[in-house]
């Protein structure tokens, strides 16, 4: 029989009190090499490599596909001289405020707010409907949407009797900006409502008890406990928006790229228009702003001292 | 005692003198009232784009339009009489099951070491892991991933997308196992030692069984993740026997002509709810947990 916890005379001294189960440092190294080789091979090297193709004219097809040429940082300037390049900058702009930043953050707030004393099956009812719309595949969601907003038989212009109104050609941005407020809302969600629980229920009776309206609650005691949340929420979020690329799945970044995203503006470029090199290149000012935002997030959350 | 219902109410004592309570009871309702209506928009808008899921895969002869089924099985059949369809499910199936196993196999073993090992910056080398995972998405990398797996013979097969996949969600999962095994308590493996078993039976024995929530959670999150992942497989897998119902999908709406209704409805549906299920019966039995990079 073991014993679960032998008493401490028992222990001898040694030197690796913390590996118990003597794996020893090359074990150690061996067990954990494995991981690290997967993820240095297809998540790091692909993020290096970027740098390197950008800097090529490869091709998908011809001749700069057998034997590719260094042109330096000739796709870089090309890039930042291209007015679609930057149009497809300022509609991930707008569509990440809006959506993410704006559209989900609020939504997913003023939810968890709303049903934060709410329980049996109205609760129940919306968490799962909004969670539902999240983990839904998302060529699913994107079918129900195209379904939803369709021209000729679609379930909102009867609803609205705007027959035959094409919302996704008419409103490309509006339409994914809604459509990714509809998908992500759940995150935000679950993240207040379990942030809003730990609010403690003391601040809020004093809170209360001095006349404080419902705003000034919000403002002045839920505000102030939920900072590192609140954080951690718009800082994924912008993350996630940003490299979502499911709107091409709804609008193909079209029409006229009215509504292509940096993601989709990659894609279209690098593998149906075959320049790889191009791609790379945009590729890599996507990573370094994904960079920046990640350090961001880091820097604010260590100096605010929240937890993540 | 039952208080009588035509008692009146008594407002409780408040710091504050307390507006009439006529004024009260009329602010009371109003906000009652924005709060339903509000909360009734809330419920439209997340269910409206969903009925016709429930809705079109029993009706004999759907429509984009949402309405009351004429009901019918039948159009499951369709699935299987479908070329593609039932492959696509097997290769949903492959690459989501594939997954896990190497990161089921891999990150245990890591994130074991990493627990139980002081190697030298461990804690600087799993945060940079997880930022990492986060920065490299497979949005931002697809030029790089494409052309690497390309270059390496490894397009469309299975292996690529799920050697993509785990180097993408191996440093979330190494991170989440590695939280579950410090907190198994270490006397357990002293014992187990102590009675001479090697680190591999301490491991398969004694590990594995104690951490099995953790692992189960990981097989779980990471089946969920490969499920409903697009763009990986449409990157990497051409042909179309190859690819996952994700893809499939998006072709069934995407080629020319009249989409097969029936079809795609049924298919939809089928599609969505293994991961609805695993999703609600992981959040039921181990609560919403926040480790960073939940959905990629």
């Amino acid at each position: 029989m073991l014993s679960a916890d032998p008493p401490r005379g028992v222990r001898r001294p040694r030197k690796r009190t913390d590996d118990v189960a003597g794996l020893g440092h090359a074990r150690a190294g061996l067990f954990v090499a494995p991981a690290l080789a997967i993820v240095g091979l297809f998540l790091v090297f692909p993020a290096v490599w970027t740098l390197y193709l950008g800097m090529t004219n490869y091709r998908l097809t011809g001749l700069a596909a057998a034997e590719p040429e260094f042109v330096g940082i000739d796709n870089f300037t090309q890039a930042l001289g291209d007015d679609a390049f930057w149009s497809s900058l300022g509609l991930t702009l707008v569509f990440v405020l809006l959506s993410g930043v704006i559209g989900q953050t609020l939504l997913g707030f003023s939810v968890a707010w709303a049903l934060r004393h709410v329980t049996g099956w109205v609760k129940t009812l919306i968490e799962t409907l909004v969670l539902a719309a999240w983990v839904i595949p998302a060529s699913v969601a994107s079918f129900l949407w195209l379904a939803l907003l369709d021209r000729r038989n679609g379930t909102l212009n009867e609803l609205l009797g705007t027959d035959g109104m094409a919302w996704l050609i008419e409103y490309p941005m509006a339409s994914i900006i809604v459509f990714n407020i509809w998908v992500g809302t759940a995150f935000s969600m679950l993240l207040f409502s379990s942030a809003l629980a730990a609010v403690p229920p003391s601040q809020m009776e004093s809170a209360r008890m001095v006349g404080a309206t419902s705003w000034q609650q919000l403002r002045d005691v839920v505000v102030p406990n939920i900072k590192g949340h609140i954080l951690t929420n718009t800082l994924l979020i912008t993350l996630w928006t940003f490299n979502t690329f499911t709107p091409y799945l709804l609008t193909a970044g079209g029409p006229r790229g009215e509504s292509e995203i940096l993601a989709v503006y990659i894609y279209r470029t690098a593998i149906p228009g075959g320049q790889l090199g191009m791609g790379a290149a945009i590729s890599l000012i996507m990573l370094v702003i994904n960079l920046v935002i990640a350090l961001g997030y880091l820097r604010v959350a260590r100096g605010t001292g929240t937890k993540s | 005692m039952t208080s009588a219902s035509n008692t009146p109410v008594i407002p409780r004592p408040e710091a504050v003198p307390p507006p009439s309570l006529g004024r009260k009871l009329v602010r009371h309702f109003l906000t009652r009232v924005l709060f339903v209506v509000a909360m009734g928009l809330v419920l439209v808008f997340f269910a409206l784009p969903m009925l016709w899921l429930v809705t079109a895969p029993f009706d004999g002869n759907p429509t984009l339009a949402v309405r009351w089924p004429d009901w019918t099985m039948s159009n499951f059949a369709t699935i299987a009489d479908n070329r593609y369809a039932v492959g696509a499910l097997r290769n949903s199936l492959i690459l989501g099951l594939g997954t896990m196993a190497v990161v089921l196999l891999l990150g245990s073993l890591a994130a074991y070491a990493l627990s139980r090992v002081r190697i030298p910056g461990r804690d600087g080398l799993l945060y940079a892991l997880l930022l990492l995972s986060s920065i490299v998405t497979g949005t931002a990398a697809m030029v790089p991933t494409f052309q690497l797996i390309t270059q390496i013979g490894l397009i469309n097969t299975h292996i690529g997308v799920v050697l993509v996949l785990s180097g993408g969600v191996l440093p979330t999962v190494i991170f989440i196992l590695k939280d579950f095994m410090d907190s198994i308590p270490k006397s357990y493996e002293e014992s187990a030692r102590l009675a001479g078993a090697s680190p591999f039976q301490i491991l398969r024995h004694v590990v594995a069984p104690t951490a099995r929530p953790g692992l189960a959670f990981v097989a779980v999150w990471t089946v969920v993740q490969v499920w409903g992942n697009f763009l990986v497989p449409f990157l990497l897998l051409r042909a179309p026997e190859m690819q996952p119902a994700a893809v499939l999908m998006y072709t069934f709406y995407t080629e020319g002509g009249q989409p097969n209704l029936r079809l795609l409805s049924a298919f939809s549906l089928v599609f969505s709810i293994p991961v609805i299920g695993m999703y609600f019966l992981v959040n039921r039995r181990y609560g919403f947990r926040f480790h960073g990079g939940i959905k990629s």
